[in-house]
This record gives structure tokens, sequence and C-alpha cells, in this order.
């Protein structure tokens, strides 16, 4: 019997495939935020094991802030007609010329314009539940996150009227005008995602690996130069050999100086690191509360 | 560079090699306000070398700005701003962590009195109880409540951490005091595994590190109790139980024929060729098949998510469980549970809510609240009026359809519940359910000739 036992990732995989199929049983129009980076390609692995030889029973979609690291959208495109899924793609760029997100002056950073451009394609195709690749142990203000997480209109989280989830008995009901997030990921770490992809032997882009890169020093982190933010005076550009940890907006996603160029040596370099993933975005460092300010927001 | 490359294969370093073949323990922190919790999961934590650099600078900024200057590392666990105004958790918050040996998730909830919600969600999916008891105080009645919680829930092992032994001259005869007080009390509990260990969660004593200040204890450390705790057992492997959450239909040419009945195993193993019974409509099959992506199995045990398909052509949907043809679980519209109330609103009898357990939905109604537990002393309160946000009572109810369950004290999985507001779609309690006091015979359809197990 005890061979019957779970490793940690196959009861992660098992809870993370419970709660795919949940969505699929309990709503009408679900769909699966899908970035090109690692997390979410975890989930369409996931989803996969959820419900093959099926199609997905929900289209893929994606928020592009139009920042980024080229491989990104090609790799995108590609998986996604691999899996033979439908992808839906929503630009910052088209929400901002229609109105619909509106940058602050001076901003230039796109991860929060990427929440008005979310809640209009939720609004434009009516779904009512967005699965996506958040962990709890990515930030301090997920830890309390639920798998089954309740918007409202405005797409904003309540950290004080979240339902309580015990056992594995979750509460799916949504009432008219609210929407609900899913995270079947949750209780996977950085590392169990790495492990993850090895096991599983999945495509990730390019830029996860090492490569040599021109880069700025900025805000206390190794920025890719990029012509949105371009160069300023009394920066240095210089060429280094760098990995992303996850990927965002280019111009705030930190590099990270490294070697490792296989997963194995990605998932040796995380044993060994000392900065966690979400420190390497500018973004998160304005402030302890800055995650949950966005979450408020509708950020995920 | 090029513009994607693929993965490489057996290129692991030996140090992670192993880290996916680990196993994984949950367990859940319970202790009073102050008894010194957060700093005691956030010492766990340091020392355990789970704390980025980014974490320590934030944890050091958020010391310049509250004052006092010095590293706090209860602020590691502390989350929520509201909670940062205020002091206090308020929430179930989730933590993770690993050694070489084993992973780790903690439920850490708060101490209130009055968010036993919290504690109850938090211990619903834990193998272990993490109870703080302050060595100068002894057992208070908070540290009683969550021994009952623990029980109440069937959390398997305990562990009772004497905290704070630096303020009590690290005194043997104090932590033997404070041991043999909650001993006192835990045969009533029925608890079946309790361990004690004196630390400090400050200085770090008996944490992570055995206490040089303590040598009379001889022990294993917090961490090196939680790295070797016996969790083999701790889920039901002995009848198989799969609630069907989705059938799998491709509707495509090359899988014409293909229905498979999509689940999580909730209990025992199941074979292919084995005979299964669906509940509640009695129909009897064989497995065919135990489909997953990775390829046909053999066998399959809880909880791992597979896809059935069975001999036969029979009507399934949601909420069907697929079950072993022995030691069949319960069928049953009348019900008694031990429910948990999580909701302002408190409990009105005789109205209808709307009950999740296993896959499925149904309604249900009270008929009858026949105790409530009075959290000071722990004693039942008989025929209360009504159950408030943080009760814990048993009730008497009925559903709209047939349950198919097992009692929660055989298999959490299958005898768990919740109640939603149909109006506000809120959660309003968490069950667990009771053998019924007249177990009615299941009827199972046979072949040629029907049966009753
Ligand atoms: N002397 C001493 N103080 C402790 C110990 N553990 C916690 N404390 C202190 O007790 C207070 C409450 O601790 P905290 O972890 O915030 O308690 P919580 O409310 O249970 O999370 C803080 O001032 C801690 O520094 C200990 O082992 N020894």
């Amino acid at each position: 019997m005890s061979s019957h036992k779970l490793s940690n990732l196959e009861y992660l995989e098992s809870e993370a495939i419970y709660v795919m199929r949940e969505v699929a049983a309990s709503f009408e129009r679900p769909t699966l935020m899908f970035s090109g980076g690692k997390d979410s390609i975890c989930l369409l692995r996931l989803a996969e094991k959820a419900f093959r030889p099926s199609d997905f029973p929900f289209p893929l979609l994606n928020v592009d802030t139009g920042h980024n690291f080229d491989e990104l959208i090609e790799f995108r495109d590609r998986r996604a007609e691999e899996l033979g899924a439908k992808l839906i793609v929503r630009t910052v760029e088209d929400a901002i010329a229609k109105g619909i997100a509106t940058p602050t002056p001076g901003e230039l950073s796109r991860n929060r314009l990427q929440i008005p451009t979310l809640l209009s394609a939720i609004d434009e195709f009516e779904f009512d539940c967005a699965i996506g690749g958040a962990r709890r142990d990515e930030e301090k203000a997920r830890a309390k996150e639920r798998f089954f997480s309740l918007r409202d209109e405005f797409g904003q989280w309540e950290p004080r009227s979240q339902r309580p989830e015990p056992w594995n008995l979750y509460n799916t009901m949504v009432s008219p005008g609210q929407n609900m997030r899913c995270f079947p990921i949750s209780n996977w770490t950085e590392m169990d995602v790495w492990e993850y992809i090895r096991r599983e032997q999945l495509e990730i882009p390019a830029v996860y690996f090492s490569h040599e890169r021109e880069v700025v020093r900025r805000g206390g982190q190794w920025l890719a130069v990029n012509d949105i933010a371009p160069v300023k005076d009394g920066e240095t550009v210089e060429t280094k050999n760098v990995r992303v940890r996850t990927v965002g907006d280019i111009i705030s996603t930190g590099c990270i100086e490294s070697e490792a160029s296989t997963i194995g040596e990605i998932i040796h370099e995380i044993s060994a690191a000392r900065v966690t993933e979400r420190g390497s975005r500018a973004d998160d460092k304005v402030s302890e509360s800055s995650m949950e300010d966005r979450k408020r927001e509708g950020y995920f | 560079m090029s513009s994607t490359s693929t993965i490489e294969k057996n290129s692991a370093p030996a140090a992670s090699e192993s880290l996916h073949k680990m196993d994984l323990l949950r367990f859940t922190t319970a202790g009073s306000v102050d008894d010194g919790k957060s700093t005691l999961i956030g010492r766990m934590l340091y020392d355990s070398k789970s704390i980025f650099e980014d974490q320590l600078e934030a944890l050091e900024r958020s010391a310049e700005i509250t004052g006092g200057g010095e590293v706090n590392l209860a602020n590691l666990t502390d989350g929520l701003r509201a909670e940062r105004e205020q002091g206090i958790t308020i929430d179930v918050a989730y933590r993770y962590f690993a050694t070489p040996r084993r992973r780790f998730i903690i439920a850490d909830t708060p101490g209130h009195a009055q968010y036993t919600r919290n504690m109850v969600t938090g211990a619903s999916t834990a193998n272990l109880a993490l109870i703080l008891v302050d060595a100068r105080k002894g057992v208070s009645e908070q540290s009683k409540r969550h021994a009952y919680l623990a029980s109440l829930l069937r959390i398997p092992h305990v562990v009772v951490c004497i905290n704070k032994m630096d303020l009590v001259d690290f005194s043997e005869e104090r932590y033997e005091q404070v041991r043999d007080e909650f001993m006192s009390f835990v045969p009533r509990l029925g608890l079946p595994d309790v361990t004690f260990i004196p630390v400090s969660a400050l200085q770090g004593d008996n944490v992570v590190d055995p206490s040089e200040n303590m040598d009379w204890y001889r022990g294993a450390t917090l961490l090196g109790h939680l790295e070797t705790v016996y969790i083999g057992s701790d889920f039901n492997l002995s009848e198989f139980r799969m609630p069907v959450q989705w059938v799998n239909r491709p509707g495509k040419d090359e899988f014409h024929d293909f229905r498979g009945f999509s689940g999580q195993i909730t209990g025992g193993v199941v074979k292919v060729g084995d005979p299964v019974v669906v509940l509640p409509s009695g129909h009897r099959s064989r497995v065919k098949e135990i489909h997953t992506y990775d390829g046909n199995l053999e066998e399959a045990g809880c909880p791992r998510s597979v896809t059935l398909r069975l001999e036969d052509e029979i009507d399934i949907t949601r909420g069907d469980v697929i079950v072993g043809e022995d030691r069949l679980p319960i069928v049953a519209q009348q019900h008694i549970a031990e429910i948990c109330w999580m909701n302002d609103q408190p409990l009105a009898l005789r109205k209808k809510y709307m009950l999740r357990q296993g896959t499925s939905t149904v309604q249900a109604m009270v008929s009858s609240i026949d105790h409530r537990i009075d959290m000071k002393d722990l004693g039942e309160l008989e025929d209360p009026t009504e159950l408030k946000l943080n009760d814990i009572g048993r009730i008497q109810f009925k559903t709209s359809k047939p349950l198919v369950y097992d009692s929660y004290r055989r298999n959490r999985m299958m005898g768990s519940f919740i109640l939603i507001d149909p109006a506000t779609h809120d959660t309003v309690a968490a069950g667990m359910l009771k053998e019924p006091e007249n177990r009615m015979p299941v009827s199972v359809l046979a072949g040629p000739e029907d049966f009753v197990i």
C-alpha cells in the first residue's frame, strides 16, 4: 500500500488537476491566462493532464504589455498552436488607444496597465473564471490567497471577505457582476515549478537560460537594454551573462547574473539563491505593500 | 541567441535530485496572541535558511520604520497590511519551506478566540498540529481549544511547543509541570499522538538546533521531529472511493468510444479489473482502464487524480461516487454532523442551504441543533437556540438528494462538507459527518438480480 504514497510533486500535481477540473465542471466560460512564463507553462501541462484526450474546455488568454522579451511572443503563439488551443490576445497598447487603460505621466512600466486590459477582456468575453499561475510563496500578500478567489465588478480583491476553503471543498459560486480567479498551483514554490519543468521536460523560453545581454544598473538591479526606457546619462551599458527568474514587463524585469544554461543548473542555482523571485521585479520594491495594493486593484 | 531553446535532460546536480521524490508534511500552527507563534515560524524559516536576502532587506526596512531598529522575526509571517496595522494575524496564511528531508506547508492561523473559523480551515488539510504554550503562563483556555480542534478535525499528530523557556530559566521542572497539565485533558480528547518539546523561539533553542541550555531534554528538536514524524498512513487506503468530478468525452473521431470519469481518488486503491459500484444509483461494473496523460496505470491510490473507464455503459455524472464493492459507504438523506459556523449570519433552522460534499452539491435543511460546544470548558450545552460565527455544535439535517459518504472519523475527504448560503454565496459552515444512528442498507443493482449488501 505504501507504494501509493505520492511524492511532493505528485501530490501538488494531483491537487492542481483536481482544481482545474473543478473549474471545467463549475463554470460556463472559463479561461486560462497564458503569458509564456514558466508558471503558466506548467498550467498548460496540468491542463493536458486534466483534460486529455479532450480539447481544453477553455481558451487561453494573454494580456500583452507590448514590453516583451522578443522570443516570448513567438513561444506563446507556437505553444498554443501545438496544443491545439484557442489563444486570445488583448494588448495594453490597444487598451490605451481605446481609453480603457490610462498611463499616468512618466509611468513607463505597463504592469499596472495590465489590470484594466485584463478586466476589459473578461468583460468582452464574459469570462466567469480566469485560471492563473500565481503561487502563494511569491509574496507575503499572496500567502493568504485562496485557490478560488472572488473578484467584484471592479476586479477588486477584498482580503477580509475571502471565503474559507476547508479541505478540498471549493465554493465556486459567483453572483452577477462577480467573477473568479483560480490558482491551481497556489501551493507550489518556485523550486517545485522548476522541478516540474524538469520532470515533464517542458520547453521554456530562452530568456530563462543564461545568455549574453546588454544591461544597465537601475534601481538596484540589472535591466535589459531596451527601446522603451532607453539608457540614461550616467548609466553605463555592460554586457553580461544573465538570465531572468520571472518574465514581466521588460523595463522592470531584473536580470540576474548567471551561467545556468540547463534546467538542472537553474535548479542548482536556485537552491543556493539568496534573492526571492519577486525581488527581481522592480515594481515590487517600491513598498512592502505594493503587491497588496495591486491585488486590491485587480492584478490577478 | 536562438529564439527558443529546449530543456536539457539528465543534467541535474545531485544536490536537488531528490527533491521531487520527497514527501510533503502539511501542518497548522496555533497559539494565543503573544505566545510566540510568529517568532517560532520566523525562527524555523530563518534557521533552516528559507529566508531570502530581499525578504530580510524588507524586514530591516520595516524595522527602521517601526522604530526599535531590531529585526523582528515575527514580521516575516505577518502578512497583510490591515493586520500589521492592528498588530494581529487575522486570516490563514500559507508558508512554504523545505529541508533536505521533507517539504512543508504551514497553515498559519491566528490565535484569537473568535477566529475558530480560520483554525478549522487551516487544520482541515493538516497532518500535524503545532500548538504553542507560554512556559510562564502554562496551559491556557486557548491551548485547550486548539487541542480540541485538532481532535475534532482529526489531525493525526500534535506537537506541543512549550515556548519562552528562556524566561523560566530553562527549568525542567517547569517544563514537566506544563506538560503534565496539558496531558491531563488529552485522554478526554483522544488525540492519538502528542509530542512535547521545550523551546525558545526567540533564542532558537530546540527549534532547528538542539539547545545547549536544556541538556536534560533528550528528544528531537522541533524541525527534527517535523522531518521524521511518520505520515505514511494519514490517508485512508482501505476503501476505494472516487467522487466523479468531470466526464471526459472528447467527441472526436479518433476517440469515438472514449468515455472517462475523472476525479481524485479520496480513499483506497483501485486496480484494473476491480468490480465497482456507482452510487447512489447502485449500478455495478468493472474498471476497464485507469487513464492518465502519462499512460494507463494498473492501479492507483488516494489522493491521485485519474480518469476511470468502465466495462459497461452506465449513466454517470458529476456528483456520483465510484466505490469498491466491499465496505460500501453510507448513502443517506438524513444526517448527523459536527459543524463550525463561519458566517456573521447565524445558522437558521429550516432554511435551505446549499451543501457541497465530495463533488456533489445538494440542498440541505437543518432540523435541529443537538448541542453547542462551550469553548471555555469544552463541555456540551444541550439544546442551544442558535449557532453563531465561530461556534461549534452538532446538528441533524436532511438533504434534498442522497449523499454518499463515510463518517469523517473513517475518511476525512469523504466525510467533510461545506454549507453555502444560496443568497449571498458565502461559505457559512464547515462540517464533519458522523455515522447515522440507523444505517440503512445500500441498494446495489446487480446484473441479473437486484440484491442488497
Ligand atoms: N523571551 C522570549 N520571548 C519570546 C519568545 N518567543 C516569542 N517571544 C516574544 O513574545 C512576543 C510575542 O511574539 P509573537 O511571535 O509576535 O507572538 P504571536 O502573537 O504568537 O505571533 C514578542 O515580543 C516576542 O519577541 C521566546 O522564546 N522567549
